[in-house]
């Protein structure tokens, strides 16, 4: 079975000045379909640079990352934004959601940028409120939420155009325990209806969710 | 693909979170348009009113004066030199009588009008008894003067409507005495109203205002000419009869379609550079949308970065920054000349101001050229944000 995202031999390197910093070192990994998969790492480990890589937000200096079968290597920024937009769904820490602006546009946005019809659009996106169990704050402002209810609003914002992958970079980070765990139960809920997730964190408890662990240490991946 | 309305809906609402901020962007173009907008309303109230002026004698007005129609000559000749005279108009009458309706010298001056206790600023016109003809009034009530008036210096006046109105109210002033200086005068008839120049003046016979007034200079002559004859032709004529009298570049004639290009040329260049002036406001009104948009673009650095990690390209974040700078720019411009057009109102009682069509495209036109000339660089530097330094900006 072809994996759902491949990265083969990524390197990145930073240059500054006459010192080459490496932040990836040859990394070889492989994610399959339906698989929880955690990429984990101190501070450092070169974590971040993986997830925005395989986010296709960056490019690797070296190797080639491959989407669905399809090689993303060479592809234009207009191709590469596309693929982000059909593909990949982004849950940040600090959930990025867009400042007085309802719940309804937050999670409407990437269909904005889709080829999906706008006559969908409030359809698609009620649905995935829904899931996330928000109706009820469907026309709340984004500041008028709390920091769980921010996150799943941004879970249904990455959920609504049905990608292939979500990649949650430390989901739980800016919540209290109680929130995180409700937030943790709904990425096992997604997965457990079929949806790829692949969760970045420093936080070893956290990671202990995800059914397959990609530690990383010093740009390499170590297990 | 990014559908348009969209794009305006995001482009309203982020300017709608900083209402203040937008207003006061909008202000530097509202003044601009307003400016270009109101001064050539004002030019174009003058160029119509001059218009309207001239339009009112007829076009088949010569008019001789001291040499002002030569740009080479000295202009103080047309006051230091004057050599104009009431014998032009025999001369006139003599070579060309036939083919013209009449003839008069005119002389103005400034005079303080008495009547009892009433007193009124007004021009005193001393022209001779065609100048009636000549100027194409008509009579509210009584008579003009006559050539034997004229013969023998009468001392009697034809009143404009509006020095009828202000000194005599409903009164009828025919047969009344009225005051010009210390001398005293009889009111013979009034005029019709014809505008606001020839209402303001008070009519008398030339011969009367030389001897009365101590005046030796003619202030112009008017022709009228028959509207079966070529008026160029005509004018070829008087001048060529005037050289009995005088050098070639101690006069000048001119039809009225002479002076009104002379004028509405003078009028033109006004308006453009009055337009240019108010024109810099504009750029000033510009560079303002500039900084905002470029403080826009940075506090929305993180929103830039998740717009582009959802699927937003460069170009659909640079086309959202660059209609809020155009939506900016638009709607300052539509005040500015919402704000124009009521200024034309507020001075449509003295001046029929009006907007030229030209006027308000040029003000929506440069309004979107503003937008965009000065939207461009923050609209690029939007789109060509890194993703991943947008997202960690804080």
């Amino acid at each position: 079975m072809t994996p759902v995202l491949q990265a083969q031999n990524v390197c990145k390197y930073y240059d500054l000045g006459t010192q080459r910093i490496e932040a990836l070192k040859n990394v070889s990994i492989e994610i399959q379909k339906g698989e929880f998969v955690a990429i984990v790492g101190k501070s450092g480990s070169g974590k971040s640079t993986l997830m925005h890589i395989l986010g296709l937000l960056d490019t690797p200096s070296e190797g080639e990352v491959i989407l669905n079968g399809v090689n993303t290597k060479g592809m234009s920024e207009k191709e590469l934004a596309g693929v982000r937009n059909n593909e990949i769904g982004f849950v940040f820490q600090s959930f990025n959601l867009l400042q007085r602006t309802t719940v309804l546009d937050n999670v409407m946005l990437p269909l904005k940028y889709s080829s999906v019809p706008n006559t969908e659009w409030k359809k698609r996106a009620l649905e995935k409120i829904e899931l996330v169990g928000l109706s009820e704050r469907l026309n709340n402002k984004s500041n008028e939420l709390s920091g769980g209810q921010k996150q799943r609003v941004a879970i249904a914002r990455a959920l609504v155009n049905n990608p292939s992958i979500i990649l949650a970079d430390e989901p739980t980070g800016n919540l209290d325990s109680k929130t995180g765990e409700e937030i943790v139960k709904n990425f096992l809920d997604l997965n457990s209806q079929g949806k790829t997730i692949i969760l970045v964190t420093h936080d070893d408890d956290l990671a202990k969710i995800a059914k397959r662990q990609i530690v990383l240490k010093d740009g390499y991946v170590v297990k | 693909m990014i559908y348009i309305p969209e794009i305006v809906k995001s482009a309203l609402s982020a300017l709608s979170l900083n209402k203040v901020r937008t207003f006061l962007t909008m202000l530097g173009v509202i003044i601009g348009v307003f400016s270009v907008v109101a001064l050539v309303a004002v030019v174009q109230g003058f160029q119509n009113y001059i218009t309207d002026q001239f339009n009112s004698l007829g076009s088949n007005l010569l008019l001789v004066t001291p040499s002002i129609g030569n740009g080479n000559q000295d202009p103080s000749r047309a006051f230091m030199g004057n050599k104009l005279s009431v014998k032009n108009i025999d001369t006139i009458n003599l070579y060309v009588g036939d083919k013209i309706e009449g003839a008069t010298v005119s002389v103005r001056i400034a005079k303080t009008i008495k009547y009892k206790t009433k007193e009124y600023d007004s021009t005193v016109v001393g022209g001779n008894y065609m100048s009636y003809d000549v100027y194409g009034l008509s009579k509210y009530s009584g008579d003009y003067y006559t050539k034997s008036d004229d013969a023998r210096e009468a001392k009697v006046v034809f009143l404009g409507w509006k020095v009828k109105e202000e000194l005599f109210g409903d009164q009828d002033p025919v047969g009344q005495k009225i005051k010009i200086d210390n001398s005293t005068f009889e009111v013979i008839g009034v005029a019709d109203s014809k505008g606001q120049t020839f209402d303001d003046r008070v009519y008398i016979p030339d011969s009367t205002l030389r001897s009365e007034f101590n005046i030796d200079t003619v202030s112009s002559i008017a022709v009228k000419v028959k509207e079966s004859y070529d008026i160029e032709e005509v004018l070829r004529e008087v001048k060529t009869a005037l050289f009995k009298d005088m050098k070639a570049d101690d006069f000048s004639v001119v039809t009225q379609k002479d002076v009104l290009s002379s004028i509405d040329q003078i009028l033109g260049v006004l308006s453009i550079a009055l337009a240019a002036v108010a024109g810099i406001s504009l750029l000033v009104g510009g560079i303002g949308i500039m900084n905002i948009m470029l403080v826009s673009v940075t506090e929305r650095t993180q929103e830039i970065g998740l717009r582009k990690a959802l699927g937003a390209t460069s170009a659909n974040i640079g086309i959202q920054f660059m209609i809020e700078a155009i939506f900016i720019s638009v709607v300052g411009g539509s005040i500015g000349l919402g704000l124009g057009y009521l200024s034309t109102l507020a001075v449509r009682s003295f001046l029929r101001a009006t907007i030229p069509w030209w006027t308000v495209l040029l003000a929506l036109g440069f309004s979107i050229f503003v937008g965009i000339v000065f939207g461009t660089y923050p609209a690029v530097r939007a789109g060509k944000k890194d993703p991943i330094e947008a997202l960690r900006f804080e």
